[in-house]
């Protein structure tokens, strides 16, 4: 049976621009991306390969995402993120977890390799053979990444005082040294 | 009990839920022996949670206009309006053609081959812009776009390949014409060129050689042989696409 786009590609949207927000920060750059991706899903539905569309789908996304950084790094154009010491200065104000400014603003620290991988595997639920798909990289380097990216991120969390909620269940007692 | 060690990986799996419930317990039980590990490992499933936790909120947001998948195949369908009207004129110059032909020369070989030409043209028409479903089997269902076809024909016809000319075959489908069912097949080349060749059984016309039926910026060359008629459509210059209905033509040829 063929697949149908719309039945197909539309649910996805949602996840995609979820996707792009991890990655890109930016609302409006990463609502620029999906755009992008779904023209290009849309004039190349016919030549996707049998099976779950997802994986193809998010390849597409993550190409268009990664051009889009080169040419902002390229051009040094600043992104319209919020500021980021103020978000970290920010007492976690859940006691259950982190506070959403903290740990996205640790997530943009990372390298981008490791960005997208903790996103497709920890936030998009992806297997680790369909996130080694959607990179066309290697499972090796999926979990290489994985692994230096958590480590990373904790380190900076850490570093930042900020810890998580497993070590730290109550932040407004934590010593400061 | 002989226990393989626990990788790295393993460790991650774990918090992914991408473990077997056997390595689960083992991994739990080795954490319980080792709690600095332990500590890291919770650290990392909180990461985990945290990262869900702040873009979820991302996916439930209303959609922008602009992310609207309908929308976004529209503007094909507007420039099929365009073409449909380029169209109409085009055809009423091949009626005039097939009314002035057949005056000169009252051959029904003459009037079987415009009416195939016309209908590979609408076929390229109405398909070949369609942005989804140009094709209703694809290319990697060959066999069953045989069977299809094979079902509605006299026989199954031979579905040429045009990789040599660059061009990849996307699918088919069958449609409807003045003698029955028909196959069309699409293909396209990877500046997204589509081409669209129509065969179909030909009411006692044998052996027409091929003859060209350009309208505008699409070139068709159509043919006949052994009753069955075959065209081949596309926007590419009538000079480019001859050797390619050549080459259709030494296939079907092959085949049969």
């Amino acid at each position: 049976m063929n697949g149908d786009l719309m039945a197909e590609v539309q649910p996805m949207i949602p996840a995609l621009r979820r996707y792009a927000r991890g990655l890109l920060r930016d609302p409006a750059a990463a609502d620029d991306a999906v755009q992008d991706c779904l023209e290009r899903v849309v004039a190349n539905w016919h030549r996707r390969r049998d099976g779950n569309p997802r994986p193809w789908v998010f390849t597409i996304l993550h190409n268009v995402a990664v051009t889009q950084m080169r040419q902002r790094a390229r051009r040094g154009i600043a992104v319209p993120v919020e500021d980021a010491a103020g978000a970290l200065a920010t007492r976690p104000t859940q006691e259950d977890g982190l506070a959403q400014h903290d740990i996205l603003a640790a997530l943009a620290l990372l390298p981008d390799d490791q960005r997208s991988v903790l996103l497709l595997i920890s936030v998009e639920d992806m297997s680790y053979a369909e996130a080694s798909r959607v990179l066309g990289v290697p499972m090796g380097t999926v979990m290489s990444r994985l692994s230096r990216g958590r480590e990373r991120l904790r380190a900076i969390l850490n570093e930042r005082g900020i810890g998580t909620p497993a070590n730290r269940p109550r932040p407004n007692l934590r010593s400061i040294p | 009990m002989t226990r393989r060690p626990i990788t790295d990986d393993e460790l991650h799996a774990d918090i992914d839920g991408q473990l077997d419930d056997a390595r689960r317990a083992e991994v739990a039980a080795y954490l319980a022996a080792h709690p600095d590990l332990a500590a890291r490992m919770q650290d990392y499933a909180a990461q985990r949670g945290a990262l869900r936790a702040a873009l979820d909120p991302v996916a439930d947001e209303p959609l922008p206009s602009r992310l609207n998948l309908a929308h976004i195949a529209r503007p094909a369908a507007s420039a099929r309006g365009a073409w449909l009207r380029n169209l109409a004129a085009a055809l009423a110059l091949v009626s005039l053609g097939g009314i002035g032909g057949w005056a000169l020369h009252p051959s029904p070989a003459a009037d079987g081959i415009a009416a195939l030409a016309r209908e590979a043209a609408d076929s390229f028409a109405v398909y070949s812009p369609d942005l989804i479903q140009p094709v209703e089997m694809r290319a990697d269902d060959l066999d069953a776009l045989r069977a299809w076809s094979g079902a509605h024909m006299p026989q199954p016809p031979e579905i040429p390949d045009l990789a040599p000319a660059g061009f990849r075959l996307m699918g088919g489908r069958i449609v409807p014409t003045s003698h029955g069912a028909g196959l069309m097949v699409m293909y396209d080349d990877d500046r997204g060129i589509r081409l669209v060749m129509l065969t179909r059984p030909m009411a006692g016309d044998h052996g027409q050689r091929m003859v060209p039926n350009t309208q505008g910026d699409v070139a068709g060359w159509s043919w006949t042989a052994a009753g069955m008629g075959y065209s081949l459509v596309g926007p590419l210059d009538p000079d480019r696409l001859h050797p390619i209905a050549d080459e259709v033509r030494r296939q079907v040829a092959l085949a049969s």
